[in-house]
């Protein structure tokens, strides 16, 4: 018979443990990595060789989807899964195990920053090939590290909303966060072409600076520079962080039996 | 000083907002004891568990387990543990769960090894969504030994199982007892409390209103529901009857409820009075504890 070789490394069964069982669901597969690349697909790719800011529209697009990606692993996956699991009470036999919650949320955020990067590789993947967009290595490397720099704050979102909903409302909490979010941002539409409002609006959305991160990288940014970006995503991170801790201290006060 | 017990509650009191879920309960087990902890629903065991494994914070009072707070994840290197409205991710293996369980401990067992004496062989690679209630059940046991824990907490460990199945899990907790495990367990079954235990402890709207051995305990909630018609009989005489809780006669019907049905009975039959449509029934737990708990407060009054 088998015998246990992960004793050593609960971390990385864990982290394992996460994205096998991720992975398993068609649901979250087709959202959080499907949706990206088809929605880049099915706008991106019509567009290539038209120019938006300056930039090939197509790679323009592929960044905003990349971020779009980002958002969409941090609050789906990472939030759901957490709300699920307390539905299950799977997380009430890991906290009478010598499990340490520092180690819990570790392997959570590490299980959705490798599902947050399957994603973006996908999508990289696919509009390098479909799309003809090439790009040195270095840049690849570069967007890929800015965009899960940017998921920081969606996880710390996506834990909020994994204590706040319950099982059956977290799915489309996290959707009516990350659609709006999206939208508003311009990921789905660049900014230019959508009604002035929304235009006054984006700069303050946490999803726009993230994208931000990508655009500059292509040389299409609004002038802000990466540390002022990066300030408004940290802070950003810092808020939502704080609506975790919160969240997660309700949800410990909680009665049973 | 004696050897340091293994699961020590000391004058806990428990309060969820205004209500009092424990007050003043005291539980103390020494290492390679089972205590079955014995209640009617909503008696206050689960939240005595929660205290003890460390996931929630006594109001007042104290919890230990080996002398240490088991609100520290490493005290609970030495636990396992069975709990109410748990479950495990459902696209998992049974395989994939236990050992990502035994992972999370210093000295486990094989995960094979705990699956294989959870019973669930067969079952290795099947995902955790395709198990029936009893498969789970069994489970939940294997994720609990799978660490090689000194000390078990059984929480309600047989309510989802059959007759057949509660049997063969009463076989291995005793197997593991007389390997020198410490076991607590909660139930609302005497019977299983009784097969299991070498103490228990009676607890019921968050206080402990007896404990002993099973035979004590036995004696004090093992108590039956005696009916039949019959003249000639006194209120008086029946009340005082050794063991009897309480009588009542309707319609020429006598009720009982007594502590000795045995004897009771012997009594009735040596007045050779006429007795007809008799029938010995077992009382309720709910029931038992209730009669219990008036006995005390009778008392303390």
């Amino acid at each position: 018979m088998t015998t246990t070789t992960a004793t050593r490394f609960p971390l990385a069964t864990l982290v394992r443990a996460e994205v096998v069982q991720r992975m398993r669901v068609p649901g979250f597969v087709i959202s959080s990595i499907v949706f990206p690349t088809m929605f880049f697909a099915l706008f991106g790719l019509p567009n290539l060789g038209r120019s938006a800011n300056g930039v090939d529209f197509g790679a323009y697009m592929m960044a905003s989807y990349g971020a779009y990606a980002v958002m969409s692993v941090a609050l789906v996956s990472f939030g759901v899964s957490i709300s699920t699991e307390r539905g299950l009470g799977w997380n009430k036999l890991l906290r009478a195990s010598p499990l340490d919650p520092v180690a819990y949320f570790t392997a959570k955020v590490l299980m959705a920053m490798v599902l947050g990067l399957v994603s973006l590789v996908v999508l990289f993947a696919f509009a390098a090939v479909a799309g003809h967009i090439s790009l040195p290595l270095l840049f690849w490397l570069k967007i890929s590290g800015l965009l899960l720099l940017g998921m920081v704050p969606f996880v710390a979102l996506g834990l909020a909303i994994g204590y706040l909903s319950s099982p059956t409302a977290a799915a489309p909490i996290a959707n009516l966060i990350s659609l709006p979010l999206s939208f508003g941002s311009g990921l789905f539409v660049p900014l230019q072409f959508l009604p002035a409002p929304v235009q006054h609006v984006a700069p303050y959305l946490p999803s726009y600076h993230v994208a931000e991160l990508g655009w500059t990288l292509l040389g299409a940014g609004d002038g802000l520079g990466y540390a002022k970006h990066l300030l408004w995503v940290a802070g950003y991170a810092v808020a939502f962080m704080a609506l975790a801790v919160i969240a997660y201290r309700r949800d410990e006060g909680k009665t049973f039996g | 000083m004696a050897n340091t017990p293994a699961i020590e509650l000391r004058n806990a009191t428990k309060r969820f907002g205004a209500l009092t879920a424990l007050l003043d309960v005291s539980v103390v087990v020494q290492p390679g004891e089972t205590v079955a902890m014995l209640g009617p629903n909503g008696a206050g065991k689960t939240t005595a568990v929660s205290l003890m494994l460390g996931m929630r914070t006594p109001t007042s009072g104290t919890a230990r387990l080996f002398g240490g707070d088991p609100r520290i994840p490493s005290t609970r290197m030495r636990l396992g543990a069975m709990l109410q409205e748990s479950g495990v991710p459902a696209m998992l293996t049974v395989h994939e769960i236990v050992e990502l369980f035994g992972s999370l401990y210093s000295h486990p067992i094989s995960a094979a090894a705990a699956i294989e004496a959870a019973q669930l062989g067969e079952k290795s690679t099947a995902r955790v969504a395709t198990l029936s209630g009893g498969q789970r059940q069994r489970l939940y046991f294997a994720l609990a030994i799978v660490g090689d824990p000194d000390v078990l907490f059984l929480d309600e460990p047989t309510v989802a199982l059959d007759v057949e199945s509660r049997r063969a899990f009463w076989e291995q907790i005793t197997l593991l007892t007389t390997r020198g495990k410490t076991v607590l367990l909660t139930t609302h079954y005497l019977e299983e409390a009784d097969a299991l235990a070498n103490r228990i402890v009676v607890i019921n709207s968050g206080v402990i209103v007896a404990q002993g051995t099973p035979a004590e305990i036995k004696s004090k909630v093992g108590g039956k529901h005696v009916r039949f018609m019959a003249g000639g009989l006194s209120r008086e005489w029946l009340a005082a009857l050794p063991g009897m809780q309480s009588v009542t006669h309707a319609g020429g019907q006598w009720l009982l409820y007594t502590l000795h049905p045995e004897d009771t009975l012997r009594a009735i039959f040596a007045k050779e009075v006429a007795i007809s449509g008799l029938e010995v029934e077992g009382a309720g737990l709910e029931e038992a504890v209730l009669s219990l708990t008036s006995a005390r407060s009778k008392a303390a009054a």
